[in-house]
């Protein structure tokens, strides 16, 4: 398969989970097992990296408390980073973790039920890490938007039933 | 009442289409494929100019013919589109969508009896808008068999000593037809020679699958014969912006802008500034857009034949024309028991000329779960009628 249908794959893939790969063949014009084998190679080589459903937590459940914190770091040597970020990314409650440039160098998303564990997870857990030199929590208040889908405003369609 | 109304206007049907919406419009939990619009919406940056203008107070009207930067980035758009350069100043001007241009056009080149020759099936306002004019619509019936190209033949087939202008319109609405090079250089010879003027309305322009659009008027003998009529609409998703421009020789042009300026005066100022950004930066979104497009028609497409539903393969806008004969119904009342059996509504093929009776169009401008769903209903139906 050429690289731009690749891509192609990937952005329709991306935006529409469930397309079978009978669609996505019919979709792009190329054969069934075409796009097996290339999801399959996909996989394989982590570019897929897995398949999962956009949830509204906020409407299911008050138990769900998100946090970004930021973390300062001191990294030990030339693959500092590197072995910090494994650490921190094995927690199950880290939910996304960045490596940015300007005033701190990680960013860590952390799941919880409240405030308190999550609080608790970052005292016991990230503060103390020995290269961590400073920590700050920002709990999140309210999500609108994630992975580009608009939270609050399910689209309708405005357009008239019928036009020339 | 009616004795003091225009027996012209009286005379004029009413468009299939609106009847039809009147019945669909009653109708609870509806898939539609019967809308003649993008999905998409306007792409943000563009919104985000028109709301800019408003907000900066460009709330005054423009020059009759568009302001200058918009003409000037129409007119480089369409020399890197169909190689011509025209002249900013005097050989474009904005319209109230590519309908008014229709109109304009019209309105400026016909004399009472002039015959105006137009394919069918198309677009629902050409036939009343030569009506209108006191012109004779003549209209050249194509065939999915031959792809719903216009030939040379037939186009000689119905020229008189009238016939004054031609009509095409390609991508066309609504069997998704293109015209390829080849199929536009037989007819030249002809247009020339009975010194017929050509209005392309190339709306869809933008939205060509796997080939690129050509316009007649790249031709270079076509250039001054050649009102190209074109618009936001469906290249940018700005439906209801409500803008177009017809480019051609100056002094066409130029009485188009008189009527234009006694009738509309301009067009809407808000529209223009955000058009001006769609030009500039909004070829991204139109590559985008037409993926998408494209995706989708292989799959109706699949899906039609899948369910034997005979379909020409269109090759631009975002509309399929397949046959229904074989259900022994007209498309009217096929149209009308599909939407109310299965509740899905599409336009019955008689909307767009008597020669489209026997078909019916399906809009492709729907998100793909749209599109499974109303095939899931129409496999349904279809497969209740062959019982």
């Amino acid at each position: 398969m050429q690289k731009k249908e690749i891509l192609s794959l990937l952005e329709l893939i991306e935006q529409n989970g469930d397309l079978s790969e009978l669609e996505l063949a019919i979709m792009l014009n190329l054969k069934e097992i075409e796009i097996h084998e290339t999801i399959e190679s996909l996989k394989s080589s982590n570019i897929i990296c897995g398949y999962h459903t956009l949830i509204n937590w906020d409407k299911v459940t008050n138990d769900d408390v998100k946090a970004l914190v930021e973390l300062r770091v001191t990294p030990q040597g030339g693959d500092g980073y590197e072995r910090l970020a494994e650490k921190i990314k094995e927690y199950p409650q880290v939910k996304a973790l960045y490596l940015l440039s300007g005033s701190y160098d990680f960013l860590v998303l952390v799941d919880g039920k409240n405030i308190k564990e999550i609080s608790l997870f970052v005292s016991s857990k990230l503060a103390s890490i020995n290269e961590v030199q400073n920590t700050t929590t920002h709990f999140v208040l309210r999500k609108y938007k994630d992975l580009g889908v608009d939270f609050d405003n399910k689209k309708v369609d405005e357009r008239m039933v019928v036009t020339p | 009442m009616r004795e003091l109304l225009s027996k012209k206007i009286l005379q004029l049907k009413p468009s299939g289409i609106r009847k039809f919406f009147d019945v669909a419009n009653e109708i609870p939990d509806v898939i539609s494929l019967g809308v003649g619009e993008p999905d998409f919406e306007t792409p943000y940056h563009i919104r985000e100019v028109g709301i800019q203008a408003l907000q900066s107070g460009k709330t005054f009207y423009t020059s009759n013919s568009g302001l200058k930067d918009l003409r000037k980035e129409i007119c480089t758009y369409s020399q890197e589109k169909i190689g011509n350069y025209y002249e900013p100043n005097s050989e474009v001007i904005v319209t109230v969508g590519g309908s008014e241009a229709i109109d304009l056009v019209l309105r400026t080149i016909i004399n009472p009896g002039d015959e105006i020759i137009y394919i069918e099936p198309s677009f629902v306002s050409y036939l009343p808008c030569i009506l209108m004019t006191g012109g004779v619509p003549v209209s050249i019936e194509l065939k999915p068999e031959k792809k719903f190209r216009l030939t040379k033949e037939q186009l000689e087939k119905v020229i008189t000593n009238k016939s004054k202008a031609l009509i095409l319109s390609y991508p066309n609405n609504p069997t998704g037809a293109i015209m390829e090079r080849e199929d536009l250089q037989a007819l030249i010879d002809v247009i020339q020679k009975n010194n017929l003027l050509v209005i392309s309305d190339e709306i869809y322009s933008e939205l060509t699958y796997n080939k690129h659009h050509v316009s007649i008027a790249s031709f270079p003998e076509m250039k001054e014969r050649t009102i190209v009529i074109n618009g936001f609409s469906k290249n940018f998703a700005m439906t209801g912006w409500r803008l177009g421009y017809a480019l051609g020789n100056y002094e066409i042009i130029q009485q188009m802008i008189k009527v234009h300026q006694y009738a509309i005066m301009c067009a809407p100022t808000i529209s223009q500034y955000a058009a001006i950004e769609a030009l500039q930066n909004g070829q991204e979104d139109v590559i985008h857009m037409r993926e998408s497009y494209n995706q989708r028609r292989s799959f109706l497409y699949h899906e039609l034949n899948r369910l034997k539903l005979h379909c020409f393969e269109p090759e631009g806008a975002f509309y399929m024309f397949p046959d229904i004969r074989e259900f022994g119904m007209s498309s009217e009342e096929f149209a009308v028991d599909l939407l109310n059996k299965e509740k899905v509504a599409v336009v019955p093929g008689n909307a767009f000329g008597d020669c489209g009776e026997g078909f019916i169009r399906i809009s492709y401008a729907y998100s793909i779960f749209e599109l499974k769903e109303a095939i899931k209903r129409i496999e349904k139906y279809v497969l209740s009628k062959r019982v």
